[in-house]
């Protein structure tokens, strides 16, 4: 056999099919959760959308009733969340101010990075336990126990460190000359960060920051014991320090619930979760790839 | 005396603006070490929380699985098995599965678009909310599989893991959800990881011959180690401690059992459940399992860090 041809049986070139479709074959399986669990939520949750469930408080779980709406969890987890957001977004770019702009990567900055990598994989029903600790047994709230507060607090912990790394990160990537130019026509530091540095990074650590809040949108462990769950509408400012519902936990108390009606339910907060956190997550990616391209520096 | 002025005046500007620089920069500071202060805030508060149950039952609470509000005993053994099992077995389905994925994403066999395609399918996974994996496993997984346990029971009935008699929710459910929530995690990892190989390793390996999958075995692989052994610690970090697709699925019974087709229990699901009723010192005794908890993941997440840190690529 002339050995300078491509010689189907020789094992090494048998071996290497085999390994090729083995990985072909692995990619296969691992997209397809996402079709299944996405077509399945198309599916049962688009049949149950109606204009009722936006606007209607859930009934409580028990014989066949009509389940009724959702709108007091849909407003609940836009109020957790901007709760989560105010907290955690100014903590969160102060801090990678601080780690990208001043600090000269000393011991102290190596141990903020590191408290930041820890705090990400951080447990999030450790969050909801320490918040729990913190707030709802203490009753430090105005002597409230469970509350919307005490919920987006503890979404906030979880955001933290996804925001201070977009910001550390997004003005790492800052070109230095720009720094020395703003300095160099007399501009003082905190002026070139806010006017010059912060600017330039923006898109990017925008588009962190959406990503951690869809990311904290979905999060219910840590709301099931400090925010709890609420059948009634969100109706004033007061009602933030009682319990709230959320999308979240909608889904799985009604989940667990031997009736079909809040099954049902169940399944519709899912459709819009689902489709609002994908629709953000996509978004942001071509936003992200399209910053790319056009890249001024 | 009007230059003089006007020096003065300057000099009072740059004062005040060096101190709203000075002010600035001690804000980010203190924002900064929020991050330090919250984390030990959550290991302080949780220990000392913990500190009444540890007390009683020391380290017996880790190897007793009696966990009975009505006696008042508590142990947290068949928690800490679940967590451990749960995470370890769904790790060992993941690891080969995502590093196949991240090879065939980082390899060129379809064109550049499919692989894109699996790439964001795979990250796009990672953004559905856990507890929306719990309702779809709930309702669409368990009937799906339930015929396979039976079968698996039936002739795998005598190996112990596999030894009860399949009833509805189960710890090998948690194991396949868990596989679905780490999969986007370790193949996202594995593919950085095997994207940073320098290409030159590769064409070195095809010129003294090697085949591509001698060449991804033998050459790249290797390079990538550290990056994908990374990743699979941080997965198992995030197993360990996920809660709501676990809880949904698992069982909740505090029944010890070897069985993965009996119900079960992992910490962070014993906590989703039972935090909201409980009181006394079955509080302090949930505060010492989230401890453990805390502990076994921050073990996991050190370490990981550790090992990016120590080998992470220098080419």
């Amino acid at each position: 056999m002339n050995s300078l041809y491509y010689q189907k049986k020789l094992s090494r070139n048998v071996g290497d099919k085999f390994f090729t479709s083995l990985s072909v074959f692995c990619a296969l399986i691992a997209i397809l959760p996402l079709i299944f669990v996405v077509t399945y939520i198309l599916i049962k949750g688009g049949a149950q959308i109606t204009p009722e469930l936006f606007t209607l408080e859930p009934n409580p779980p028990g014989d066949d009733l009509d389940a009724g709406g959702i709108n007091p969890a849909l407003i609940g987890t836009l109020v957790i969340t901007t709760i989560a957001s105010i907290i955690a977004i100014p903590v969160g770019v102060g801090g990678g101010i601080y780690l990208a702009e001043y600090s000269k990567g000393g011991a102290f900055s190596k141990f903020i990075r590191f408290g930041v990598n820890v705090l990400a994989g951080v447990p999030s029903i450790i969050a909801g336990v320490f918040i729990y600790a913190l707030i709802v047994s203490t009753k430090i709230l105005f002597g409230s126990m469970y509350s919307g507060f005490a919920g987006g607090m503890a979404l906030s912990i979880l955001m933290l460190p996804t925001v201070i790394k977009t910001t550390d990160e997004g003005l790492k990537l800052v070109p230095n000359e720009l720094r020395y130019a703003s300095l160099g026509i007399g501009a003082s530091m905190y002026t070139t960060i806010l006017k010059i540095t912060l600017p330039t990074a923006f898109r990017s650590i925008a588009t962190g920051v959406v990503l951690g809040i869809a990311r904290a949108a979905g999060e219910t462990a840590p709301l099931i014991f400090t925010a709890l769950f609420s059948y009634y509408y969100i109706v004033g400012f007061e009602d933030l320090f009682y319990e709230m519902g959320s999308l979240a936990v909608l889904i799985y108390n009604f989940a667990l619930e031997p009736y079909d009606a809040q099954n049902k339910l169940a399944w519709a907060a899912s459709f819009i979760l689902v489709i609002s956190i994908l629709t953000v997550n996509i978004f942001s990616r071509i936003f992200a790839a399209f910053t790319e391209k056009t890249k001024r520096v | 005396m009007e230059e003089k002025l006007t020096l003065f005046k300057n000099r009072k500007r740059f004062g005040i603006e060096k101190n709203i620089d000075l002010i600035f920069k001690n804000t980010t500071l203190a924002l900064s070490s929020l991050v330090a202060i919250v984390l030990f805030g959550i290991i302080l508060v949780v220990f000392f929380q913990s500190f009444e149950s540890f007390s009683r039952y020391g380290l017996n609470f880790l190897v007793t699985s009696e966990w009975n509000p009505v006696k008042d005993e508590y142990g947290a053994f068949t928690a800490i098995y679940g967590t451990l099992v749960t995470s370890l077995l769904s790790l060992l389905i993941t690891i080969p599965l995502g590093v196949g994925t991240a090879i065939f994403i980082t390899e060129d066999f379809v064109p550049k678009f499919v692989r894109e395609t699996v790439g964001s399918f795979v990250e796009l996974l990672a953004a559905i909310p856990s507890v929306v994996l719990g309702l779809w496993a709930i309702f669409v997984m368990e009937p799906f599989f339930r015929e396979f346990f039976v079968f698996l029971h039936k002739f795998f009935g005598w190996i112990p893991l596999f030894s009860s008699e399949p009833a509805g929710r189960n710890s090998l459910l948690a194991i396949i959800i868990l596989v679905v929530m780490l999969l986007p995690i370790v193949t996202s990892i594995a593919r950085d990881s095997l994207n940073q190989v320098p290409k030159k390793l590769r064409n070195a390996s095809y010129g003294i011959g090697a085949s591509r999958w001698k060449t991804i075995f033998s050459v790249i692989l290797p390079a990538a180690l550290s990056g994908i052994m990374a990743g699979v610690l941080l997965a198992l970090g995030r197993a360990m401690g996920e809660t709501m697709a676990v809880t949904m699925i698992i069982g909740n019974s505090n029944v010890f059992s070897w069985s993965l087709l009996s119900p079960g229990y992992t910490i962070s699901s014993m906590l989703a459940n039972q935090f909201g009723e409980a009181d006394g010192s079955q509080v302090s005794s949930l505060f010492y399992a989230a401890f453990v908890l805390m502990i076994l993941s921050l073990v996991v997440n050190i370490f990981a860090q550790w090992l990016v840190k120590k080998f992470s690529l220098k080419y």
